[in-house]
């Protein structure tokens, strides 16, 4: 067991660990929103509506993350039109391909784990708040939101592992994220086992960590 | 259309095998996952803490670290772990394992992974009364858990286990770089040769989804079946 | 239990296979993406300059060979893994992978060059022709000084651990920002989208790829060579030891020096050279 390679790839594997967490908050930030927005779409009574909210998510979350990585990395840059346009700014970027896979691709499953909290909200919550004069739109963003944020806690939470875990396809269209920094250590030292205790001991830690906040907030918020 | 005829000119036939062989790993490992988890779901439940240690060892790393990481170390790791233990033996030739052992072991361990967990909550979730009637029924431990709890076990775990197979299923794209020739390969060397990585990569997109739906048809028919009774 | 151990046993043994009955058959790895040195043809044969040679050679060294493709990333673990015997794919003889595989005698030189898309600003770049690294001077440093203020703040491409790497972040040209891709391909890919503005590669490697699509690749700068660059290409051995095969591999090496020496003498590595590269650039 080589301890000083361990040692030594630590710094440079918390480096790019840095990189794995900028790619991973900015995708869900824009993810949630995303996710919201097409679980609203989901519930709508109008058929065309909600069917292509459905078919979103069924096209998002039936595919690997990445064949969408490499349709927008590679397949968006062969489209010379796409090239001309001021589109290219941000398609050139390997940066802002992985973060428009990562945040289309969390928005889908975000939408399912928010569709389904609405649903179970017990209709008699709904009822109780419309018999007191209070109206839909209030009802929605005062009642059935928190309830729906509180309800998917658990399910989010385990999103956000699956997202972090996601991060490291980054890695394939040449970021240089955790898991690109320990698979280039490892090839260059040869040393797969030494480099995955440390990676790996790096993505664990960060696993507990999220884990437990949001056990925390689970308890914070219920009732 | 013509890049996907059949035959010498069109990528048709390689990407049908690539399928093939898309869907033959995937059912490996998902066997191989539960092989693991019928091991690692007793130590998870069992009433000795070290051996739940071991047990939750197995599924927190395998769940907490990216697949990526984990296929790397088999595939940079594997052969070397699987020579060192030969050489013991005094076995000093090289061993290949091949591609398709490789990739389907890497995927399996990590579907075994999630695996474990789904048979701990299913068995966690059947009433207890039923561990107690098996009991009193007088037969021995192996018929108890293989005629009456397992049935049961199987029943609720269902639901869950078929998002294991999605999981299962898309994780085997990641596989691509230890050269097996699955959809993923198979459309990256053909993207590469006709330099329109859009076109196959957008297929490749379809072709997952083919397979997830027809999943999801299989599936439901088998909860169907399972729940008869209920 | 009984029929339980044995299904286990049959299982693990059925999962080896095993390879590579060393005798007189060698294995030579190569990539398989990297024309005109090795590339694969429309079949999916391997084809190109160093497969050829590997013929050429075997057939002096009167040995049976079988050439095994591998990605490129996997060469070296592959060769120590014992996966095949030895290395041909333009692979550079350099301090670094002498650490832990030896290497031939070069049989072919492999210039290094900077390329870009025409009409990029970089083009017509005043540094003399040719910049060998090791042999140095005031005439490379002024070469490296055009350069390091041609590359700044531009981004560039180059394969994953090459000697092309090494060299970009080696601080020869002051900081760049560089992007590693797998194969050589992915990087011709993306100068041509536009999202590299210069790459780093063989500059023959460049040449075939602007012959064989058409794209408008040009070739800037010096060509490289020496110091990062490595002296030439060799063929990658495993290290000679004292057990068994440890003796076999330091004969290979013996073999393969002596073969080169009569292909050289022949006029067959120059002639396969001018084949591939259109000049001859055998060492």
């Amino acid at each position: 067991m080589d301890f000083e390679l361990m040692f030594t790839s630590f710094p440079k594997l918390l480096g790019a660990t840095i990189v794995t967490l900028k790619l991973l908050s900015v995708s869900l930030f824009f993810g949630l929103f995303i996710g919201l927005l097409f679980a609203i779409l989901r519930l709508n009574k109008n058929i065309f509506i909600n069917q292509f909210a459905y078919g979103y998510s069924y096209l998002f979350r039936g595919t690997p993350l990445l064949v969408q990585i490499f349709i927008i990395y590679f397949g968006l840059g062969q489209i010379e039109y796409l090239r001309s346009t001021f589109l290219w700014v941000i398609l050139k970027e390997p940066y802002w391909c992985a973060i428009i896979a990562f945040t289309l691709n969390t928005g889908a499953y975000t939408s399912e784990i928010l569709r389904s909290a609405f649903q179970t909200i017990k209709p008699g919550i709904i009822e109780a708040g419309k018999s007191l004069g209070i109206s839909s739109k209030i009802i929605f963003y005062k009642i059935q939101i928190p309830i729906a944020i509180r309800q998917s806690l658990p399910a989010y939470g385990n999103e956000i592992i699956l997202m972090m875990k996601g991060t490291s396809l980054a890695s394939t269209v040449t970021l240089m994220d955790l898991t690109g920094v320990a698979k280039y250590i490892i090839s260059t030292t040869f040393k797969p086992i030494e480099v995955f205790i440390v990676a790996g001991g790096i993505y664990l830690f960060m696993t507990f960590i999220i884990h437990n906040v949001i056990k925390y907030l689970e308890k914070k918020y219920s009732f | 259309m013509e890049l996907l005829a059949f035959g010498k000119t069109g990528w048709g036939d390689e990407l049908f095998y690539a399928t093939l062989m898309t869907i033959a790993v995937s059912v490996t490992a998902m066997f191989i996952g539960f092989f693991f988890a019928l091991i690692f779901t007793p130590l998870k439940l069992s009433k000795y803490k070290s051996l739940n240690l071991i047990g939750n060892f197995y599924t927190t790393v395998i769940r907490g670290v990216p697949e990526l990481l984990v296929i790397y170390l088999f595939f940079f790791g594997g052969s070397g772990a699987i020579m060192y233990v030969a050489s013991i033996f005094g076995y000093f030739e090289y061993i290949e394992i091949n591609a398709f052992i490789t990739g389907s072991m890497a995927i399996g361990i990590i579907s075994g992974a999630y695996s474990t967990e789904v048979f701990r909550g299913a068995i966690q979730s059947i009433d207890k009364g039923q561990f107690e009637a098996a009991k009193v029924l007088g037969v021995s431990k192996f018929v108890q858990f293989y005629k009456i709890i397992l049935p049961q076990m199987l029943r609720l775990a269902i639901p869950n286990l078929s998002n294991v197979w999605q999981i299962t299923l898309k994780d085997t794209s990641l596989i691509s770089v230890t050269g097996l020739v699955e959809i993923m390969r198979q459309s990256y060397i053909a993207a590469g040769s006709t330099r329109d990585p859009l076109f196959f990569y957008s297929f490749a997109a379809v072709l997952y989804l083919l397979l997830t739906y027809l999943s999801m048809k299989l599936i439901n028919r088998l909860e169907a079946r399972y729940s008869r009774g209920y | 239990m009984n029929i339980f151990k044995k299904t286990i046993l049959t299982v693990l043994a059925s999962l080896l296979v095993i390879g590579n009955v060393y005798a007189d058959t060698i294995k030579i790895g190569t990539e398989g993406a990297y024309p005109p040195w090795n590339s694969k043809d429309a079949s999916g044969n391997l084809i190109g300059f160093e497969v050829e040679l590997a013929q050429e050679l075997c057939a002096i060294m009167k040995a049976e060979c079988t050439i095994v493709e591998q990605d490129w990333d996997g060469m070296i673990p592959a060769l120590l893994m014992r996966k095949f015997d030895a290395i041909m794919a333009g692979m550079s003889i350099t301090a670094e992978r002498q650490k832990t595989i030896t290497f031939s005698q070069g049989y072919a030189d492999e210039v290094a060059s900077l390329a870009v898309m025409k009409g990029s600003s970089l083009e017509g770049m005043d540094t003399p022709e040719g910049v060998n690294l090791t042999l140095g001077g005031s005439s490379v440093k002024k070469a490296l000084k055009t350069i390091t203020g041609a590359l700044a703040g531009k981004t560039v491409c180059t394969q994953t651990g090459t000697i092309h790497q090494n060299f970009l972040e080696s601080g020869d040209v002051g900081s760049v920002n560089v992007r590693t891709y797998k194969t050589q391909d992915e990087v011709n890919l993306d100068l041509t989208s536009g999202r590299c503005d210069v790459a780093l590669a063989a500059a023959v490697a460049f040449t075939d790829y602007a012959d064989k699509s058409g794209k408008p690749v040009v070739l800037v700068g010096p060509t490289f060579s020496g110091g990062a660059f490595g002296n030439g290409v060799g063929v990658g051995i495993r290290q000679g030891g004292d057990d068994a095969i440890g003796k076999r591999d330091a004969k290979l090496l013996k073999d393969f020096n002596k073969a080169i020496d009569k292909a050289r003498k022949q006029g067959i590595i120059s002639k396969l050279a001018i084949k591939h590269f259109g000049f001859d650039a055998s060492m």
